[in-house]
C-alpha cells in the first residue's frame, strides 16, 4: 500500500485527543472508584478535592514556576468562604457554597500572589511560608466567625439540584467531586494550551527572554495565582461542602508541603502528572498506614526517595522512560543479529 | 529617519566606568558594528539601550519618544529588540512556539486564555513562513532543545524578525556557530528587513565587513572610532585600543 505513513496530526487536533483521553481516564478512575469501593468514598472525596488543590498549584509551580510552600492558604481560604456563608449565612444550596469557595480562593489567590510574587527563588519560598502561617493564625484569632481551633461545623447542605441528599455512603459528595474535576480540568486543560498557557510555560523556562519579547511578567502571574486560586478554593469548598468541618489543618503548612511533595511526585508541569501523583501518593498512603501503623511513613519516604531518584519528572514520566528502556534493550539484539 | 539616538550615556560600576559619555544615532536602514576588546563594555552598552541597565546619566530615545526610564518590555513594544550572546530560547517548547509566542505578544494576544494557541492559522502561517525563510521548516514541530546550535540562532533571529522591530540590536549573533554553519547566519542577517536600523555587536572581522556600512569601536567603555569598515582596520587608535601596549 501506497499510503502505510500516518500524516502528521495538527498540534491542536493531538492537544484535543490528550484532553479527550484525560477525561476519559478521570471518568473511568472515578466509576472504578464508585464501583469497587462504596465504603471507602469519603476517602476518596477527600483525594478528589487534595487533587483540585494539587492542581491548582501545578498552575503556579509547575506551569509557571514559583516556588511556594503556603499554597493551602488558598485552598482554606475557599473552604472558610463556603463554610462561614453556609454556618453564618444559613445558605444550604451546595453549588452556591461551591461558587463561595470559588470566589474566597480567587481573592485569597489575588493577595497571596501580590506578596508572594515581590520577591524570586528563596525568600519567595521564605514568603510563602509566612502567607500561610498568617493565613492560618488569622483563622484561628477570628474564632468567632472560624470556629478557631475547634474548627467550623454546623455546615449542613441541602440536597444537589434539590434531588441528591448529601448521605452518610458519601455517593453524592464524591459524583460531586467526579463532576467538578471533570470541569476543572478541560477548563485548565483549555487554560495551558491557550496563549496566556504559552507566556506562561515562556515565564517559567526564561523570564528575561519573555521580557524581551515585550511581555508583563507580573500581572500575568498575579492573574495565575487568581486563578490557581479559584481552583484550590473549589477544592476547599467540596471538602466543606462533604465533610461538613472547616479546619485549621484546611490552610496549614502541612497541607502546603504535602501537595507540593504530591505535585513532584506525579510531574509537575502536566496536568495529568498533577492527579496521577495525587492519587498514587493519596491511595499508598491510606493502603501502607492501614497495613503497617508503625512504619508506614518509612514506607512512604522510600517510594519518594524512589520516584525522585529514578524518575526527576515525576510519575508522568513512567512511560516514556520503560518505552526508553525497552528500545535500548531491542536496539542490541537486532545490531547482533 | 532617525529611529534611535542615544546621548553621553554614562554608567559606573562603582570605581570602574563601563560606558563614558556614549553617544550615537541610526537611522532607517543602517547597518552598524559594534566592535572592541574583551572587557570593553559592549555588551554593557546594549544592556544599557534595552533597558536592563539603568545609566547613571545620558538619554537613549526611540523613534523620537524618550526611552530612558522605560521597562525593558516597553521598550520593546515601542520597536527596540535585541538577541542575546548566548542563546536564550524556551528550549522545552517547540521552535514555532517560540516564534509564535513571539507574534502573540506582538499582537497582544498572550491575555486570552480560552482557546488555543495555535488556533489563528493566520499567526501559525506567519510563524512558519519566518522558519521557512531561515531554512527551519523542517524543525519547526520539534523542541529546540533538541536542535543545532547553529538552529538556535537562527531561531533567535526569526523571533526578533517575528517581533517587527524598528531597531534591531544583534548581541554576537554568530557567537558558538561553527564555521560550517555560518554562511546560513550571515544570509538570514544579510536578508533583514532593509528599512531597520540594526546594531550588531561582533568580534569576527569576516563577518563586520561583509555586513555592516558602519563601524563604531568601544574601548574601555568609550567611543573611539566612528566610520567605515574599510577605514576601521587601518586606524591607529582602533589598533591601539585592541593590542594596548604591545601596538605601540
Amino acid at each position: 500500500m501506497a499510503a502505510t505513513k500516518m500524516a502528521p496530526r495538527s498540534p491542536i487536533a493531538r492537544d484535543r485527543l490528550v484532553t479527550a483521553g484525560g477525561l476519559a481516564a478521570i471518568a473511568a478512575a472515578g466509576a472504578i472508584g464508585l464501583v469497587l469501593f462504596p465504603n471507602d468514598l469519603g476517602f476518596l472525596t477527600r483525594v478528589l478535592a487534595t487533587a483540585l488543590l494539587v492542581l491548582s498549584l501545578d498552575l503556579v509551580t509547575g506551569y509557571c514556576g514559583v516556588a511556594t510552600l503556603g499554597h493551602a492558604a488558598l485552598f482554606g481560604g475557599g473552604a472558610y468562604a463556603s463554610g462561614m456563608l453556609a454556618a453564618h449565612g444559613g445558605i444550604q444550596d451546595p453549588l452556591v457554597l461551591l461558587a463561595a469557595g470559588l470566589a474566597g480562593g480567587l481573592v485569597t489567590g489575588l493577595v497571596s500572589g501580590l506578596v508572594i510574587l515581590r520577591a524570586t527563588g528563596l525568600p519567595q519560598l521564605v514568603l510563602s511560608i509566612a502567607v500561610v502561617q498568617l493565613a492560618s493564625a488569622l483563622a484561628n484569632k477570628l474564632s468567632g466567625w472560624t470556629g478557631g481551633s475547634d474548627g467550623l461545623s454546623g455546615i449542613s447542605p441541602g440536597p444537589l439540584f434539590g434531588r441528591f441528599a448529601f448521605d452518610l455512603w458519601g455517593q453524592t459528595g464524591y459524583l460531586l467531586g467526579v463532576a467538578l474535576l471533570l470541569v476543572v480540568f478541560a477548563a485548565l486543560r483549555a487554560l495551558v494550551l491557550s496563549p496566556f498557557g504559552l507566556l506562561c510555560r515562556g515565564i517559567r523556562e526564561d523570564v528575561i527572554r519573555v521580557g524581551a519579547l515585550g511581555a508583563r511578567v507580573r500581572p500575568a502571574l498575579v492573574a495565575m495565582y487568581g486563578i490557581s486560586g479559584a481552583v484550590a478554593g473549589l477544592g476547599g469548598a467540596l471538602s466543606a461542602v462533604t465533610t461538613g468541618v472547616v479546619g485549621l489543618d484546611s490552610l496549614s503548612f502541612e497541607r502546603s508541603a504535602s501537595a507540593l511533595v504530591m505535585l513532584v511526585f506525579g510531574g509537575a508541569g502536566s496536568l495529568g502528572g498533577a492527579l496521577v501523583g495525587t492519587v498514587v501518593f493519596q491511595v499508598f498512603e491510606h493502603a501502607v498506614s492501614a497495613a503497617n501503623p508503625f512504619h508506614w511513613l518509612t514506607l512512604v519516604g522510600l517510594l519518594l526517595i524512589a520516584v525522585v531518584l529514578f524518575l526527576p519528572r515525576g510519575l508522568q514520566a513512567l512511560p516514556a522512560r520503560l518505552a526508553g528502556l525497552v528500545r535500548r534493550r531491542a536496539a542490541p539484539a537486532r545490531g547482533g543479529a | 529617519m532617525e529611529l534611535l539616538r542615544v546621548e553621553a550615556l554614562t554608567l559606573a560600576f562603582g570605581g570602574l566606568r563601563v560606558a563614558r559619555e556614549i553617544s550615537l544615532a541610526l537611522a532607517s536602514g543602517d547597518r552598524l558594528a559594534l566592535i572592541g576588546p574583551n572587557g570593553a563594555g559592549k555588551t554593557t552598552f546594549v544592556n544599557l539601550v534595552t533597558g536592563q541597565l539603568a545609566p547613571d546619566a545620558g538619554r537613549i530615545v526611540l523613534a523620537g519618544e524618550d526611552v530612558t526610564r522605560m521597562a525593558v518590555a516597553a521598550r520593546v513594544r515601542r520597536g527596540l529588540v535585541r538577541t542575546f550572546q548566548i542563546s536564550r530560547l524556551f528550549r522545552d517548547m517547540s521552535v514555532r512556539d517560540n516564534v509564535l509566542l513571539a507574534i502573540l505578544q506582538r499582537e497582544g494576544r498572550t491575555a486570552r486564555a480560552i482557546r488555543h494557541a495555535a488556533t489563528d492559522r493566520t499567526l501559525v502561517a506567519e510563524a512558519d513562513a519566518h522558519l521557512e525563510r531561515l531554512g527551519l521548516g523542517e524543525v519547526a514541530g520539534d523542541r529546540v532543545g533538541a536542535i543545532a546550535y547553529g538552529q538556535q540562532r537562527l531561531v533567535e533571529i526569526a523571533i526578533a524578525v517575528a517581533l517587527r522591530p524598528k531597531v534591531l540590536l544583534l548581541d554576537e549573533p554568530a557567537a558558538g556557530v561553527s564555521r560550517a554553519e555560518q554562511p546560513r547566519i550571515v544570509a538570514a542577517l544579510a536578508a533583514l528587513p532593509p528599512d531597520i536600523a540594526v546594531l550588531m555587536i561582533e568580534h569576527d572581522m569576516d563577518l563586520v565587513l561583509r555586513l555592516a556600512r558602519r563601524v563604531v569601536v568601544l574601548a574601555a567603555g568609550a567611543l573611539v572610532f566612528d566610520g567605515s569598515p574599510e577605514a576601521v582596520v587601518s586606524d591607529p587608535g582602533v589598533r591601539a585600543a585592541y593590542l594596548g601596549s604591545y601596538g605601540t
